[in-house]
């Protein structure tokens, strides 16, 4: 039997690499930088439509409802309340977190948009509506311009906000 | 101010995918990788290159394997001027369509001609294989065809 060391040992082809690869320089724009660069300073930083006054967090540079630019910078609280959250029991494809865990959508105080967070620091069966949690932010040496600076949030140990405070941003 | 400009990063999408060749393809891509170039018989007698499981015309099995080349006629050619990244040469040359000797159909493939004028349909190329060491069962085992007498 001829070794791998030779063409003729190498056996016929079989199989035949073909990898597709994109390359993009991605830009978040410049709304979304301030987000991002308030991630990098351990902030999160949204923006205030001049005409309805909600702030948006992530701020995508514009109002959704009345068309106008946000251009007021508005920095949030580190705390913030659960809406809705999916416990996550099914493995999946590139799973990088350990099942079971709480994703949430969380509504930070001062803003009027939700954003999809994990939830640690708690059994599943104790996640709830309403429950207060607190962002957890990983070292300030590995803080980065990235949602991977917020390790996950907690519960902060205030008491379950009112349903009424945040029953429009379900 | 920098605050408000925008960020920047590189972002690479790519998926690994490994195919299956199967019979006739994998044994035009062992050729390759051995320095030979492959045809099939298909239907009437004819050579395909590169050789394909099954007649295009008659949908028949295809039948024994034939060696073709190494040289062959350019069919019909376009000249790149300034290749892309990730094209076979780093430097001007053609994609043409190559009828090998031995051939009923052309393969696509480069030619390293140095300049357009040194390219015309009808012209006679040969095939000029990357090192046997670098050459791994696939298309670019090929480097490139280049003009007869040249290589």
């Amino acid at each position: 039997m001829a070794d791998d060391s030779t063409i003729e040992g190498r056996g016929p082809v079989t199989t035949l690499a073909t990898p597709i690869r994109l390359d993009f320089d991605f830009t978040p724009g410049i709304a979304q930088s301030v987000f991002l660069r308030g991630l990098a300073r351990g902030r999160f930083m949204g923006q205030r439509c001049p005409k309805c006054g909600k702030v948006y967090v992530p701020s995508r540079g514009s109002c959704p409802t009345d068309g106008v630019p946000t251009t007021e910078d508005v920095e949030l609280a580190n705390v913030g309340t659960v809406t809705t959250y999916c416990v996550v029991n099914v493995p999946f494809a590139g799973q990088s977190i350990e099942i079971p865990y709480i994703c949430a959508q969380v509504l930070l105080d001062g803003a009027n948009l939700s954003f999809m967070g994990l939830i640690q620091e708690i059994p599943t069966d104790e996640i709830r509506m309403g429950m207060r949690v607190e962002a957890v932010w990983v070292d300030e040496a590995d803080l980065t311009p990235s949602l991977a600076s917020v390790k996950y949030f907690r519960p902060s140990g205030e008491p379950d906000a009112d349903y009424e405070s945040y029953k429009e941003y379900l | 101010m920098a605050e408000h400009e925008a960020l920047h990063a590189s972002h690479v999408l790519e998926y690994p995918y490994s195919r299956s060749v199967g019979p006739v393809i994998g044994a035009f891509l062992t050729g390759l990788r051995e320095g030979r170039l492959t045809g099939v018989r298909g239907a009437g007698g004819s050579v395909i290159v590169p050789p394909t499981e099954y007649d295009p015309t008659t949908g028949e099995d295809t039948g024994e394997l034939v060696e073709v080349g190494p040289g062959g006629v350019v069919e019909t050619w376009a000249w790149v001027e300034q290749p892309l990244p990730k094209q076979p040469l780093d430097h001007p040359f053609a994609w043409a369509l190559i009828r090998l000797d031995g051939a009923d159909t052309a393969l696509l493939h480069v030619v390293d001609a140095g300049d357009p004028g040194s390219i015309a349909t009808g012209d006679r190329v040969t095939v000029r294989f990357r090192p046997e060491a670098d050459r791994v069962g696939s298309m670019a085992d090929i480097e490139a065809f280049v003009p007869e007498g040249s290589a």
